[in-house]
């Protein structure tokens, strides 16, 4: 199997040089244990009622075009995940995270946090409804834009399949451009990142849906 | 078939999403047996990260692996055995939580980061451990570097941990 996960020294994105680790991984001698091959328990009394609803978290609601996001957090084997926390955070439609650090001049929305929150149901699925996302510029090289994309951050069964990773949009054009989206050299392996639009998910007269399914890594355990 | 989704950078906005309240605090600090747990994060040149974002898991006191709900939102009683912590504007992190049980204590470390394109993982060990010689992961690793995983005791309630991603100090990290 070959590691689908970008290396960590990818010069052209140019956090990473002074950041990626230079030494070799150690192999864990006789591989990780209990605390590492079990993940931390979240219960529903946890999460809010709209934490799953970026588009109902203010008074009014947000500008931009309003979408369903959803798919299923899947294990190596591809069996349904339940009961895993899955966060996402994101820009809003200006391009714009409400973020203290991000000084893109493009307005704030009021009615837009863009951080969100679920579990997955017996079936593995999680479902947000949002704002599609903007693109936005950021310093990494001259005229350097992200392609539009909502950050996930999912937990799993083991620590060790703990993943954060991006979801991207079908046929964006800044995908050429993008180190980061780039940092992952198989064109096979990028797509895996892309969500796909889906009418069955789409509800007529109200907001376009998209799938996009998680399938986290293998457990050792299970390799061996 | 592996189909795994591949990891992408935390990168550089995920504070006001990811970080909650709580985070830190596994337990309130004022818990009789809490110890404290912090350090900084630093680069290949030394410099501090602003940007990082630390977890915790581990085994209770009693050196189970915790099955509580309660790491998002604490009850002040449960014991959930997960902790997070985005660094401050000097790259330092903290985490109150109890000792683990068990023979070697230690922590699970993941860090993610602007420009990590995937987490780091490691562990803490505690000094003085008499388990630690015994250790099969800590045994796995180069003597010169084993210091990297072992945390340094302040005072009987404080242990210091700092994480070097680069450079001749690095701190161990593994392959998982």
């Amino acid at each position: 199997m070959s590691d689908p996960h970008p290396p960590y020294l990818h010069p052209p994105y140019q956090s990473t040089p002074l950041r990626a680790p230079s030494r070799p991984l150690i192999v864990p001698a006789y591989g990780p244990d209990a605390v590492e091959l079990s993940s931390p328990v979240f219960g529903h009394s946890e999460l809010g009622t709209f934490d799953n609803d970026l588009t109902r978290q203010h008074r009014g609601e947000p500008l931009g075009e309003r979408i369903i996001v959803t798919g299923r957090v899947l294990d190596s084997s591809g069996r349904p995940v339940p009961n895993t926390l899955v966060e996402v955070w994101q820009a809003n439609a200006s391009g714009r995270y409400i973020h203290a650090r991000d000084q893109h001049p493009a307005p704030l929305d009021p009615n837009f946090t863009g951080a969100g929150r679920c579990l997955t149901d017996a079936d593995g699925r999680y479902r947000f409804v949002t704002i599609k996302p903007g693109a936005y510029p950021w310093r990494n090289h001259h005229n350097a834009w992200r392609p539009a994309h909502i950050h996930f951050s999912v937990f799993g069964t083991a620590f060790t399949q703990r993943l954060v990773t991006q979801m991207y949009f079908p046929g964006d054009p800044l995908f050429a451009y993008d180190p980061i989206f780039g940092s992952i050299a198989d064109e096979k392996v990028k797509e895996r990142l892309i969500s796909r639009l889906d009418m069955d998910t789409t509800v007529p007269e109200w907001a376009l849906g998209y799938q996009w399914d998680i399938v986290l890594g293998a457990i050792p355990a299970e390799d061996s | 078939m592996n189909e795994t989704t591949p990891s992408q950078t935390v990168g550089p906005f995920f504070g006001y999403a990811l970080p909650y309240g709580d985070g830190p605090r596994v337990v309130p600090e004022w818990h009789p047996d809490a110890i404290r747990i912090h350090g900084g994060v630093f680069d290949g040149a030394g410099e501090p990260l602003p940007d990082a974002l630390l977890e915790i898991w581990q085994a209770g006191p009693d050196g189970e692996v915790p099955r509580a709900v309660g790491a998002l939102t604490r009850d002040g009683h449960d014991f959930a055995g997960f902790g997070r912590c985005g660094t401050d504007a000097a790259g330092h992190y903290w985490f109150s939580t109890l000792k683990p049980g068990g023979p070697t204590p230690y922590l699970a470390l993941l860090v993610f980061a602007r420009g990590l394109l995937k987490p780091v993982i490691t562990r803490i060990y505690f000094p003085d451990e008499p388990g630690n010689a015994g250790d099969p992961v800590l045994s796995g690793v180069p003597p010169e570097r084993r210091d990297t995983l072992v945390a340094v005791r302040e005072h009987d309630r404080s242990y210091r941990f700092d994480v070097r991603l680069q450079g001749e100090q690095e701190t161990v990290f593994f392959a998982v």
